[in-house]
């Protein structure tokens, strides 16, 4: 028997030149009808990126200790959600505090500005990754408005929402939620920060701003921090936040 | 009304028709978390024993959301035919589970109670049937539809080409229409989601692929998948728009079509005047549906009843509006609703199973997000056994990786490994334009060489 025919298919295919035009996958080529082993195990690896992302954990020492920097005290708090499997499953728990939590939050209770909440949501990476840089970016931008700033709190297994409860304990007047986004194929280190205004539980989506994409690749640490310090002004001027807090300078959004 | 049954002398009770279907639905995360699944393995088991005692006339008396606070009810109630049912009026659900799978039941029998059947009673019944059962019973069925072209014939399998981009620009969905196009891909529809909901995007993204259409005289139809209310404007501005399809996502209960912007009245308003532009040649199916289980509970608006059986009750929406297609994006929603492979798997064949018996042109989105636990190969694993069930289509995405949703579904590849493995042609009139084109050969097999040749034909032509 002859040796069989080794019949390269063209990596990027004979459709490349559309490339140019999409970030798709597209002019990835086949063999037979099937895609062909490079193009196969490329998304493989970038869906074990994204789950990798999914189950990563918060470095809270190594993040508390470049915290340091902004001369604020760092408290590290923890949802009801037990782990990661029961996370995903109830994203009510991942809503509220554990009680030792909410324990701990009384005893910091204060009159402040802004309570900035650190939480690994879908993407501990992501704040592992980029948390630091956005906070460098953002954090003189409060300083310089005088504005007083709550302890910063770490939150293991959280949602957007527990925001609500920390900050009420915290007796802060704003909010603002770093939380890690759900892993996509192309990036699973993007941060995603949700303001609210008079933060307090039961509250919804409608009454939240939100900037999603922050990371390096996506919206920048500078412009994400200056879009952010744009809307909490604004919150503060008009006191609320949420769809009645436009974006009139066009700063929000793409 | 309870019902109950007794297990090695213990009796397990249900206190009403809806607790009784919650308990007996196969276990998914979002039954759990809305607190309605059963306790345990043998509640479970008990719930579907009882259930398969229950007679289908009760579903008619017991109704799981009231008439009077739900228009999708009333919609069920007000439309049942009393004729067709007569027919099926003495079985219980479990008679009905081996009525459906006898051999003498054929595709006609079937097709024959369809108007009789109620979304709950088919959800009933998928609850004590295995995945293979599902499988059965939905080949039996075949539910064709027209506009440009034909979709649901037997031994034929179509896919919608899923176009998107972030931004929505023109040139990077035409790059993927094209790609898509020469793989064989696009006959249920070229279906965007836009990344924003302007009218005036919408409308150029209509218009390119109108100009796409008519230049190469190709029988398929577009949709932009915008909300109902921006569709309705467009056609209401302007009698020449180039809508083909009216697309919608549709819940199982008032509250929840309240929570997507939607009532009965518009979904009418808008296919009454979809219709009046009067753009199919062969064929006057204008709408296209998606739905998915979990998303009556995602806008609180489930009334106690579980994931499964409201994903059946917007069915009821669908066939009052004979769309060209529905297809359920089932994994889309997240693991908080369908945990895993093996629960995504399994809703999809009930969402196929309940549709198909009420006489809809059935397609899945067969998908995961990164935060399910599910990757591709569970999707391999789906889309064949949708493929032996006779779905009518699936999803057509470059690479299978959607970069503007941000989740992953069948690619151009896989709908053409699924044509290949169980001998399925995609819609006639458009296997004849691939023919004509070059792009198959007479076996329907994509050509190796003509690729290039095709890429400039249409990519000079049109992109630059």
């Amino acid at each position: 028997m002859d040796k069989v025919i080794k019949d390269m298919p063209n990596a990027d295919g004979p459709l490349n030149p559309l490339k140019e035009f999409t970030a798709a996958r597209i002019g990835i080529g086949r063999t037979g009808t099937s895609i062909p082993t490079k193009q196969s195990l490329a998304f493989k690896l970038a869906h074990a990126h994204a789950r990798d992302a999914v189950y990563s954990r918060l470095s809270i020492d190594l993040l508390s200790e470049n915290i340091k920097q902004f001369n604020l005290p760092v408290i590290v708090l923890h949802s009801k959600a037990g782990d990661r499997a029961e996370y995903l499953q109830r994203p009510d728990l991942g809503r509220k505090l554990k009680k030792s939590s909410v324990n701990q939050l009384k005893e910091h209770a204060s009159d402040y500005d802004v309570s900035i909440i650190i939480a690994d949501g879908l993407s501990a990476s992501a704040i592992n990754e980029n948390v630091i840089g956005l906070l460098h970016a953002l954090i003189p931008l409060f300083m310089a408005a005088k504005l007083k700033l709550a302890p910063i709190c770490f939150v293991e297994q959280g949602r957007v929402a527990v925001s609500d409860k920390i900050a009420h304990l915290l007796s802060a007047k704003l909010s603002i939620i770093l939380i890690g986004e759900r892993p996509g194929l192309s990036s699973a280190d993007s941060i995603g920060a949700y303001l609210t205004y008079d933060p307090k539980p039961g509250l919804t989506d409608e009454s939240r701003n939100c900037i999603s994409n922050i990371r390096p690749q996506g919206l920048p640490f500078k412009p994400a921090a200056e879009k952010i310090f744009y809307l909490v002004q604004e919150a503060f001027r008009m006191r609320l936040s949420g769809v009645g807090l436009k974006d009139n300078q066009g700063l929000i959004g793409h | 009304m309870s019902y109950q049954t007794t297990i090695g002398g213990k009796v397990c009770r249900f206190d009403d028709l809806k607790t009784l279907l919650a308990k007996a639905s196969p276990f998914r995360t979002g039954d759990a978390l809305a607190g309605l699944c059963a306790e345990s393995y043998e509640e479970r088991v008990a719930a579907q024993i009882a259930l398969a005692d229950v007679s289908l006339k009760v579903f008619l008396t017991e109704l799981v959301i009231p008439y009077e606070s739900d228009e999708v009810t009333r919609l069920i109630v007000d439309n049942h035919n009393v004729a067709a049912f007569s027919l099926i009026s003495h079985l219980t659900v479990g008679e009905l589970r081996d009525w459906l799978l006898m051999d003498e039941t054929t595709t006609s029998t079937v097709k024959s109670i369809e108007a009789g059947l109620t979304p709950e009673m088919v959800a009933a019944v998928s609850k004590i049937m295995r995945n293979q059962d599902l499988i059965a019973v939905a080949k039996k069925c075949e539910v064709v539809t027209k506009f440009r072209n034909t979709i649901g014939l037997k031994g034929h399998f179509a896919t919608r080409l899923q176009p998107n981009h972030p931004t929505d620009d023109p040139k990077g969905v035409a790059a993927s229409i094209i790609e898509g196009l020469l793989y064989g891909s696009g006959d249920a529809c070229i279906g965007i989601n836009p990344a924003t909901d302007s009218p005036s995007h919408v409308m150029s993204l209509l218009r390119m692929i109108d100009q796409l259409r008519q230049q190469f005289d190709i029988p398929i139809q577009s949709c932009v998948l915008s909300h109902i209310t921006t569709t309705l404007e467009l056609i209401n501005k302007n009698k020449e728009a180039p809508v083909d399809l009216c697309f919608q996502s549709i819940g199982g209960s008032e509250l929840t079509n309240t929570s997507f912007g939607i009532s009965l009245a518009l979904i009418e308003e808008a296919y009454l005047a979809t219709l009046s532009l009067n753009r199919g040649t062969i064929g006057e199916n204008v709408m296209y549906f998606e739905t998915g289980q979990g998303s009556a509970l995602s806008a609180n608006a489930h009334h106690g009843v579980d994931q499964q059986t409201c994903e059946a009750r917007a069915y009821a929406i669908a066939r009052k509006f004979k769309p060209l297609l529905v297809n359920s994006v089932v994994g889309f929603i997240g693991p908080e609703y369908l945990y895993d492979g093996k629960q995504i798997i399994r809703a999809a064949l009930e969402d196929h199973f309940c549709a198909k018996l009420l006489g809809l042109p059935m397609g899945v989105d067969v998908c995961y997000t990164n935060h399910a636990e599910a990757d591709q190969d569970d999707m391999d694993n789906l889309m064949t056994l949708l493929g032996v069930a006779g779905c009518n289509f699936i999803m057509g995405i470059p690479g299978s990786d959607d970069i503007m949703l941000n989740y992953q579904s069948t690619s151009f590849h896989d709908a053409l490994y699924l044509r290949k493995v169980l001998g399925l042609k995609a819609a006639p009139e458009f296997e004849a334009w691939l023919t004509k084109q070059g792009i198959v050969d007479a076996k329907g097999q994509l050509t190796s060489t003509n690729q290039v040749d095709l890429y400039n034909h249409f990519g000079s032509l049109w992109i630059k």
